[in-house]
């Protein structure tokens, strides 16, 4: 007996968005990546085909990190002294786009200059070909004053430009509108906030084909269904027809997970939370998958080994199944 | 799918004879829509009504519980596709798998760590769920070896694993008392295995590939008398895996389709590739299993998938709560102040 299977068909769809652009769009990558495009909820190639794999992007810091667990700084070794060396691993280690963290300071504690954001981000466009994201260290007026350099230094590019948020976003998004570039607008994992900032960049005339939407994630046990849940919030009312909501969307599980007790610290932790190692990747991989699964189209990772498992694990998920 | 009372009140005499307490059979409807009274108030209701308000009134899946010695696990019943339209309510069980080629050295290692295995997460004990045992020696006294064996440390739920009704036989005599999940039915033993499900009072994991296929076989099955049924569309990596699951909770809450109206159980390690279990695990509590057999126990993989399962299924309207009280954090002495 056939069996009906009920099938979504959805008026509205994800818009695409590309990051990146090579000589002959004015800029110097080898390749651009595209993500967005969806017709339907992740992977349900049943219904709709899915353009784009999602992407992984991996983040990487413009000096050796002060506060990154030592897990991480052991796995990537000594490229994390040269942002140069450390994109070229990561390209070498199979990743779709790179995002450089700037830092708040340097190493002897100074603030980071906006000539030295410009000249690490160019010596990352000068070792990689991949599409780059920028991000500021995370408070607002430093972020200004770094990412505008960064933007009239790198103009035609098409880089991502992040933070973007609420306080910030008329310097990020001018700054991007003057010199071919996008931007990340990350809202605190809420669906009308999140659609609200939408609407105040559209309003610049920013086209929303240059926006991703980091709708803010908490890692596994800090707050990850709340973020899970606002994401699959996000993409079915994207699906429903709402416009201020069809953006690819960007997430941080590596920087979430990195950021736990379970993932920061070795000792003096109770037994049954395992291996540290072997959690601490688990804790990133899992949060990742979960957030792959409620429609995340860019996830920034920051292990290696985190890397190869949620690269087979988008393979995976991209093949058509051969179901009935 | 709940009838309104309109629909109801179509199944009933319509005579008014006033007989149930109320004064009429539309008032006695709406009552019952409420469920505020017992269809067995009316005593003229044709049988054939009541099976059809019987069937309306079960949930769209059905509720699976195997108990063992105070310890439950429980799936099914589950009203939602999204967490955020309501909640998740059955978390699923997660289950180590043991083999009876396993050695008794092994066997007690692996039974005894994963058995009395309790992590703290936000105040909250959260442990492992029980053990499938599978027979693949294909000898009946090395199965219920096996189970004895697992059963001399362990008394939470099993789930018994061989396509050989011999061989189950051999286990669930073992087990007498007790229901563990008889994995499983397949097109060729589903008659054999019924019986067993029947004489032993068990659930029945039924297998087959396709959804049609599967519909069929359970069909059959709970016309030979066992309702209570685990479903295996097969589908071992992630994307197949998804679409059934998928495919499966919105036949079964939007069409109400009971002959998939079942939890379904998962077996992550069976993808091949052992460093993808962790993530196969973590798809199959977010997207739709009500059991899930692991193969390997590490508290560094196990820990992460029970805090998931965990964040999954809290109620998006109430978020962790912690009781009011005083609690020690950090390790507190005398001299510290309160
Ligand atoms: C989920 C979350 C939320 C949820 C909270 C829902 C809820 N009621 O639980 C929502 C989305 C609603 C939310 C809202 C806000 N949040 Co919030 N939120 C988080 C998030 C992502 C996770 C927190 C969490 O639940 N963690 C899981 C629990 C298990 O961890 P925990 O709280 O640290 O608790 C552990 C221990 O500290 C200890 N513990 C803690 N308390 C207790 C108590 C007892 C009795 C015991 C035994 C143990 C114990 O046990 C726990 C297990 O290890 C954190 C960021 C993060 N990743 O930590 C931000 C965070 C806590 N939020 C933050 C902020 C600013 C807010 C808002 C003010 C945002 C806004 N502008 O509106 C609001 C305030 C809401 C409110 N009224 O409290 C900040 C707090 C900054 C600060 N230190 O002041 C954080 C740190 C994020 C950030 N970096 O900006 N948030
Ligand atoms: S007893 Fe039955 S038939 Fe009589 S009024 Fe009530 S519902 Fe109607």
């Amino acid at each position: 007996m056939a069996i009906e299977v009920p099938v979504d068909k959805w008026p509205g769809e994800v818009r695409s968005v590309t990051i990146g652009a090579t000589a002959s769009q004015g800029g110097t990558r080898s390749r651009v990546v595209t993500v967005g495009g969806e017709k339907t909820l992740p992977f349900m190639h049943f219904e709709a085909e899915m353009p784009n794999p999602p992407a992984i992007a991996v983040e990487i810091k413009d000096r050796r990190p002060d506060d990154w667990s030592p897990l991480l700084l052991n796995a990537w070794g000594e490229v994390v002294d040269d942002p140069a060396l450390w994109a070229k691993a990561v390209e070498e280690i199979g990743a779709d786009l790179i995002q450089l963290s700037l830092s708040l300071t340097d190493a002897s504690g100074e603030a980071t200059t906006p000539d030295a954001a410009v000249s690490a981000v160019k010596s990352v466009l000068g070792a990689s070909g991949l599409p780059l994201l920028v991000f500021g260290p995370g408070q607002a007026e430093i972020d200004n004053e770094l990412l505008v350099a960064v933007a009239e230094a790198t103009k035609g590019e098409n880089l991502v430009l992040g933070l973007c948020e609420d306080k910030n976003y008329r310097t990020i998004v001018a700054t991007a509108m003057a010199n071919d570039h996008l931007v990340s607008a990350r809202t605190p994992m809420d669906v009308n906030l999140a659609k609200q900032l939408n609407i105040l960049i559209s309003d610049m005339d920013f086209p929303l084909e240059r926006v991703l939407m980091d709708p803010t994630t908490g890692a596994l046990g800090y707050g990850i269904e709340y973020g899970y849940s606002a994401m699959e919030r996000l993409r079915l009312a994207a699906l429903q027809g709402d416009k201020m909501t069809q953006l690819p969307m960007i997430v941080t599980p590596g920087f979430e997970a990195w950021k736990t007790k379970e993932a920061k610290v070795g000792e003096g932790v109770p037994n049954t939370w395992g291996e540290w190692e072997e959690r601490s990747v688990n804790w990133e991989i899992l949060t990742a998958i979960t957030l792959l699964e409620s429609g995340a189209d860019i996830l920034v990772l920051r292990h290696p080994e985190s890397i190869k498992l949620i690269r087979t694990a988008i393979e995976d998920l991209m093949a058509v199944p051969e179901t009935n | 799918m709940a009838l309104t009372g309109i629909q109801i009140y179509k199944l009933l005499p319509q005579t008014n004879c006033k007989e149930c307490g109320f004064p009429t059979c539309l008032a006695f409807a709406m009552k019952l829509a409420a469920k505020q009274v017992e269809l067995s108030d009316c005593p003229y209701v044709s049988e054939e009504s009541q099976s059809k308000l019987a069937a309306s009134a079960a949930p769209p899946i059905r509720m699976i519980s195997l108990k063992s010695n105070g310890y439950e696990a429980k799936a099914g019943n589950e009203v939602v596709l999204f967490r955020h339209e309501k909640t998740f309510y059955n978390k699923p069980g997660i289950f180590l798998r043991i083999l009876d080629s396993d050695s008794e050295e092994e066997i007690k290692q692996k039974v005894s760590a994963a058995d009395s295995y309790q992590v703290v997460y936000v105040g909250i004990d959260l442990s492992l769920d029980g053990f499938a045992i599978a027979s693949v020696t294909g000898d009946a006294s090395a199965f219920a070896k096996t189970i004895q064996a697992v059963r001399q440390i362990s008394q939470r739920p099993l789930i018994l694993m061989s396509r050989d009704a011999e061989i189950m036989k051999a286990g669930l005599e073992i087990l007498s008392g007790e229901n563990p999940l008889i994995y499983g039915a397949d097109v060729n033993n589903w008659e054999a295995m019924a019986d067993l499900a029947k004489e032993y009072k068990s659930s029945l994991g039924v297998i087959e590939t396709s959804l049609e296929g599967l519909a069929d076989l359970t069909q059959k099955i709970t016309t030979n008398g066992v309702e209570d049924l685990v479903i295996d569309p097969g589908g071992r990596s992630l994307s197949p895996a998804l679409t059934f699951g998928t495919q499966i909770r919105r036949l079964s809450l939007k069409k109400n389709y009971r002959p998939l109206g079942y939890p379904l159980i998962a077996f992550p390690g069976d993808a091949g590739d052992p460093s993808l279990e962790a993530i196969l695990a973590a798809q199959a509590i977010a997207k739709y299993a009500g059991f899930i057999v692991i193969d390997h126990f590490t508290p560094a993989s196990v820990y992460p998938l029970l805090v998931l399962r965990q964040n999954i299924y809290t109620d998006p309207q109430k978020p962790i709560q912690v009781q009011p009280g005083l609690y020690e954090i950090n390790n507190p002495k005398p001299e510290d102040p309160v």
